[in-house]
């Protein structure tokens, strides 16, 4: 830039030529001078107020989007989950399926110690072992002396201990919460409950792990957060359970039984209403397993479901049924029943070596006939025979929920010859668990559709395939009616609810191989109401003994019948069965005492 | 004008800023009071928890058992049995009560030839349908 000079000789001289004062020259150019500086410092104010403003803009445009945003939100609680991580409902409850209580929680504290914080180590062992029978004052005067600097004493102590143990104000003797796992019907249902320990422990909390039972088998699902603390809902009813179990400890007394187990399940849905083993115990205070000998005789083993029995003539009813849907026989086809049967090198007798000469196949059921049962499985053939079995679930262990369920499985016979599939039709030589055989009832009560047992209240299921035709499975009930009526099962009749079953007498197999003479499982498995099939209930007794008036007898009609129709009697009523008459009672209308009659339709 | 202006501005803004520290103070009052309802929703719970245990334990049916077999004589309680299904017409229900005097819009009962007549002891009550003609 050509800077101008305030008095430019050219214009000054020609402006003294002219008579002009030259100074006029000089100011017009000052003038001119400050005017480009002026332009220049209000170009750059402008720039610097345009930047403020965008800067105010930006900071109220951030303010009030902010607000708006605010104000368009739902409003919430900031800190809602931070107090509500509370120790208790970690584990979710399990209920029967009116929502009654089978397993909770109960907030408890565990006792420990640090020794290095004590006062006085000798005089708390001595208060300690006061406070705690079981705890000996000289082994916890070492562990306190020592150079332990934390040991565990108590895991549970009540309320009372542990005020108790406040008393003694030793300040190196702590507690730390724990959740409790309680049981508050006690030894009610324990096989199905199994039981809980603690897992992982720490001084804060301890992890309740179930080691048995449902709890087991459902324990990723209680522990789960996300079930927000939603109940397990069992199958189970435990007016029926409590009562099953009262009747079943009853019927095992005056049988003289070694162990009873009773099953009672829906038949359209495969719900265990309820389920019990005996001997049981108190899931509360769990036994130990037992190490040596059988461990069939400790308390802890659910008969129910990991019992392996030869359920004897309750089997007579699978070929029979199968017959019947194959149409091979119907009810009334005459069967020569004549005994004893030869297969091959072995005999094959009916009980107590009569002969029943020819049968009709209703007869075969009614009387149990071995041999006629023997005919009609030979008509069928080993292999649908074998087919039809695993089709009713013999084969496999059961799907219910429990985590013995898998230790179940059957033992079934590895080849199929001609003897096997005769002794298996009347019972003999498949071990199964009496769940199978509930399962299996259902399935012919259920007209024939598949059933699979389960713990679990109204969870939908897939519909069973149809193993036999409705009706071959409506006469096979037929036949089973018959047997309470006029067969083997007449005690376990029970008026006005169609007890519909088998009896079945199994002698104990020995473990050295053969069987006992006088050791029997007596098993008596039933549906009810025949004409409409709602229950199958099977209870089975194991080594019993009933003594009456014909003697000692061993046998199922003599045991478990009874026993069976008893919790008929007593359990019928508690599910909301109404007997079935049949012929409605008169009915004899109270005359209203002013004569007006009530008119309804 | 423009000073009126100012003037309004200015105290505007610090009724604003009033309003701000006041909702500020009432929000954390707020929270305070929520943690204190929530610490306590926690420790009911606790104790609902408790007391479902207590309530199962004391209902278990050994206990109630117990105490049907004790009250045996006062209760004479007995197991639910198949004869207790009954129908709806076998049931003795209570008599209906008899309804009470309805009021008497037409003075029927208070002129001098309707006054009721005193009945004797251990006749009926007057029903309803007897007033009706």
């Amino acid at each position: 830039m050509i800077r101008t000079p305030l008095r430019p000789l050219a214009r000054i001289l020609r402006a003294r030529e002219t008579g002009e004062n030259p100074d006029a020259i000089e100011a017009e150019n000052l003038a001119q001078r400050h005017a480009v500086i002026q332009d220049g410092a209000r170009n750059r104010a402008q720039g610097r107020l345009f930047i403020m403003a965008m800067a105010f803009v930006a900071a109220f445009a951030t303010v009030g989007i902010r607000m708006g945003a605010m104000a368009a939100s739902q409003p919430s609680e900031p800190r809602a989950q931070a107090t509500g991580a509370q120790i208790i409902s970690q584990r979710a409850d399990i209920t029967d399926r009116h929502g009654r209580v089978l397993a909770t929680n109960l907030l408890t504290h565990s006792l420990y110690a640090h020794p290095r914080q004590m006062v006085d180590p000798n005089a708390a062992a001595e208060k300690l072992a006061a406070i705690f029978p079981d705890l000996k004052a000289e082994r916890l005067k070492e562990d306190f002396s020592g150079k332990r600097s934390f040991l565990w004493i108590k895991k549970k102590i009540s309320p009372e201990q542990m005020q108790a143990v406040h008393d003694i104000g030793e300040p190196g003797l702590l507690f730390g919460p724990r959740e409790m796992r309680l049981y508050p019907n006690g030894r009610i249902a324990s096989h199905i409950l199994g039981g809980s320990t603690f897992g992982k422990e720490d001084v804060a909390s301890a992890e309740v792990v179930g080691v048995a039972g449902v709890e087991k088998a459902f324990d990723r699902w209680l522990r789960d957060p996300a079930n927000d603390g939603a109940p397990l809902s069992l199958s189970v009813d435990l007016t029926v359970q409590a009562a099953m179990e009262e009747m079943l400890s009853n019927g095992m007394k005056v049988m003289q039984a070694k162990g009873a187990t009773g099953i009672l399940m829906e038949v359209k849905t495969g719900e265990i209403v309820a389920m019990a083993s005996l001997p049981d115990f108190d899931p509360n205070d769990r036994p130990r397993p037992l190490l040596t000998g059988d461990p069939s005789d400790s308390p802890l083993f659910n008969r129910a479901v990991q019992g392996q029995y030869e359920l004897g003539s309750t089997f007579k009813i699978f070929p029979v049924a199968q017959a019947l849907d194959l149409k091979l026989v119907n009810a009334n086809t005459m069967i020569n029943a004549n005994a004893p049967m030869r297969i091959g090198k072995y005999l094959i007798n009916e009980f107590r070596n009569h002969n029943y000469g020819t049968l009709s196949v209703t007869d075969i059921i009614v009387k149990s006939s071995n041999v006629g049962t023997v005919r009609v499985a030979q008509l069928l053939g080993a292999e649908r025979q074998r087919d039809f079995l695993e089709r009713l679930g013999f084969f496999e262990p059961t799907p219910v929920e429990m985590s013995e369920a898998p230790t179940g499985k059957p033992l079934v016979p590895k080849r199929w010859p001609a003897v096997t599939s005769a002794t298996v039709s009347f019972g003999h030589g498949l071990a199964a668990s009496p769940l199978h055989l509930a399962t299996a009832y259902a399935t012919i009560a259920n007209g024939g559709k598949r059933v699979s047992p389960t713990l679990v209240h109204e969870r939908s299921r897939k519909e069973g395939e149809q193993v036999l035709s409705p009706q071959a499975a409506q006469t096979a009930v037929q036949l089973l009616r018959q047997v309470v009526v006029r067969g083997s099962g007449r005690s376990a009749n029970v008026e006005g609810y169609e007890v519909a079953g088998k009896t079945g007498t199994a002698d104990k197999p020995r473990p050295t191989g053969g069987y006992y003479k006088n050791k029997v499982v007596s098993t008596f498995a039933s549906v009810f109401p025949a004409s409409n099939p709602e229950y199958v209930l099977v209870v089975s007794l194991d080594e019993p003994t009933s003594t009456g008036a014909g003697g000692e007898s061993r046998t199922a009609g003599a045991t478990s019948a009874p026993v069976a129709g008893e919790m008929v009697r007593r359990l019928a009523p508690l599910l909301g069965l109404r007997p079935i008459t049949e012929t409605p009672l008169p009915v004899v209308e109270r005359p209203l005492a002013d004569g007006i009659k009530l008119v309804s339709n | 004008m423009r000073s009126v202006l100012y003037l309004l501005t200015t105290l505007a803004v610090m009724g604003m800023a009033f309003w701000a520290y006041r909702e500020n103070y009432s929000t954390q009052a707020a929270l305070t009071e929520m943690g204190s309802v929530q610490r306590e929703i926690a420790t009911l719970r606790e104790d609902l928890g408790v007391l479902r245990a207590e309530w199962a334990f004391l209902n278990r049916p050994d206990r109630l058992q117990d105490l049907v077999n004790l009250n045996f004589d006062k209760l004479k309680l007995m197991p639910f049995d198949s004869s207790q299904y009954v129908d709806v017409v076998q049931v003795s229900f209570p008599k209906p009560k008899p309804a009470a005097a309805p009021l008497d819009p037409l003075g029927l009962l208070t002129s001098p030839d309707n006054v009721p007549v005193e009945r004797p002891a251990g006749f009926p009550p007057i029903r309803p349908q007897e007033r009706t003609p």
